[in-house]
């Protein structure tokens, strides 16, 4: 309603508590598109992730936001008949490039998948294995490089101690740190979580809605998700897709308390189909 | 109001606390008439009926909390629904303080002994009730309908019971300086005055919080106001 002659307090938040600053764009996209062979499944995608930031995607299945999240990282590459088309940029690298170096590529912008993925190998093999395929170290680097890694995906005080038991030895959710701390140990400048906690307890979960918003300190991130309330608690900025096209993309705090677009509303609220 | 919810149970979780508050509302508008109805014709019994009805309304107002808190455990409302709960939650409180506020009219009926009844004074107070009541009956249904353009035609209204209550005010200054034994029956009246004048700002209150439900953000702006009664009492450089 416009016609109403009243000043209002910043949009969603409470008039004290100013938005983020917006942060400069580490991953951007412009008219974005992908086909499953014929089927168009993202149409005309223009946002930007902020350096830094935590980006949640939300929507209904098939909406396009796991497909959003395999175009930052060219995960599609491995399946014949998939293509992107339009513009997505990782600072200055052009990602949809044919001739960009893939590995290079995922080593910028690492993955963690719905299900703990850990390899079949020990807990330090599965941080060093990564880390091998791009750098060459001494054994106490190596070392060095594991345990920071293993600190930083929040594991390091439960698994020192075991370091040569296998991953799959853990448990669920702390085999989904290890392949969060398995990401990490590449020194990634984006991490794509995709529906990460779908499988874990409520308590594994919020260990890892915690490691994500330490790891916005020094990673830009995105995350998919089908947990409304998630995406409410660790994000700061939240888009929301519905049948390939982005609907609405703003602060986490207005699209959680007063989205702008009719379909975002209905969908968050449980009023969907 | 949006669509049904696909959980069907949440939309009449909803429902329910609408309910709740129009129920609530109602028991208000009638204290509010009742007591100033005792005050003007001295019945100290009708006095005591608001009184007792007090009880009813605090007891309403923690129906409406912990329903409200219930859903936002049970359902963890978004957006619209959870501007709803709130909105329900913040028009339970203004509601219940109405109430104290027409208890406390109904208190004073059985204090007003003196003949002196001036009618210029008394068709004042109850001009007065009949804007506010009006103002909270349109704010409420305002609140059920989601009525914006008339919340806010509320919001802005409030203008003229503020000055009633001004001229109201110098009037009693008056007859308690011609006749101090005047002084006690208009101290009540003027607390009286007050507190029709206070269930008026609720209801503004009430306005800005239907504003907040459909629009999803705060009015930031200053209420027009008419009441001038710190110029009528207050001493010039204390």
């Amino acid at each position: 309603m416009s016609d109403l002659s009243v000043s209002v307090s910043s949009a969603g938040g409470p008039a004290h508590s100013a938005p983020l600053p917006e942060a400069p764009a580490k991953v951007t996209a412009r008219n974005l598109n992908f086909y499953y062979g014929e089927h168009q499944a993202l149409k005309g995608i223009n946002l930007a992730l902020g350096t830094n930031r935590v980006t949640a995607f939300i929507g209904p299945s098939g909406c396009g936001k796991s497909t959003l999240l395999r175009i930052f990282n060219r995960m599609y590459d491995l399946y014949p008949g998939q293509r992107a088309t339009g513009q997505l940029m990782l600072d200055q690298t052009n990602v949809l490039d044919p001739k960009l170096d893939l590995n290079l590529l995922r080593a910028r912008v690492g993955m963690v998948f719905q299900k703990p993925t850990p390899f079949p190998m020990t807990i330090y093999e599965n941080i060093a294995f990564g880390i091998r395929l791009y750098e060459r170290i001494s054994k106490s680097e190596m070392d060095g490089r594991v345990e920071k890694a293993l600190r930083g995906g929040a594991l390091w005080n439960e698994v020192k101690d075991k370091l040569n038991a296998s991953g799959l030895s853990l448990s669920g959710g702390q085999q989904q740190r290890l392949c969060i701390a398995r990401t990490v140990a590449v020194r990634p400048e984006v991490i794509l979580f995709d529906e990460p906690c779908s499988a874990l307890d409520p308590i594994s979960t919020a260990k890892v809605e915690e490691l994500i918003h330490e790891l916005s300190e020094n990673y830009t991130i995105a995350i998919v998700t089908h947990n409304m309330q998630q995406a409410a608690r660790v994000s700061d900025k939240t888009a929301f897709m519905y049948l390939g096209e982005l609907v609405e993309f703003d602060d986490t705090n207005k699209i959680f308390t007063s989205p702008g677009d009719r379909r975002t509303q209905d969908y968050i609220t449980g009023r969907f189909g | 109001m949006a669509s049904e919810h696909t959980a069907k149970a949440f939309d009449s979780d909803l429902q329910e606390l609408t309910r709740l508050v129009a129920e609530m509302g109602g028991l208000a508008e009638r204290m509010i008439v009742d007591s100033v109805d005792a005050l003007v014709r001295r019945d100290v019994a009708l006095g005591q009926k608001v009184v007792a009805a007090d009880a009813e309304i605090d007891n309403l107002q923690r129906v409406i909390e912990e329903r409200a808190v219930l859903t936002i455990a049970r359902r963890q409302p978004m957006a619209v629904d959870l501007r709803e709960i709130v909105g329900a939650m913040r028009v339970a409180t203004d509601l219940e303080r109405i109430g104290d506020l027409a208890k406390n009219i109904g208190k004073r009926v059985s204090a007003l002994e003196s003949d002196f009844h001036p009618l210029k004074l008394i068709r004042g107070l109850e001009h007065m009730t009949d804007l506010v009541q009006s103002q909270v009956k349109s704010v409420l249904d305002a609140y059920a309908a989601h009525d914006l353009p008339a919340a806010m035609t509320v919001w802005k209204g409030d203008e003229e019971v503020d000055a009633i209550c001004t001229s109201l005010f110098r009037e009693l200054l008056t007859y308690m300086m011609e006749d101090p034994r005047n002084i006690s029956f208009c101290i009540h009246l003027m607390f009286c005055a007050k507190n029709i004048e206070r269930i008026g700002d609720h209801a503004t209150n009430i306005a800005e919080t239907v504003f907040y439900m459909i629009e999803g953000q705060q009015i930031l702006d200053k209420r027009p106001k008419g009441d001038m009664t710190t110029f009528a009492t207050t001493v010039p450089g204390n």
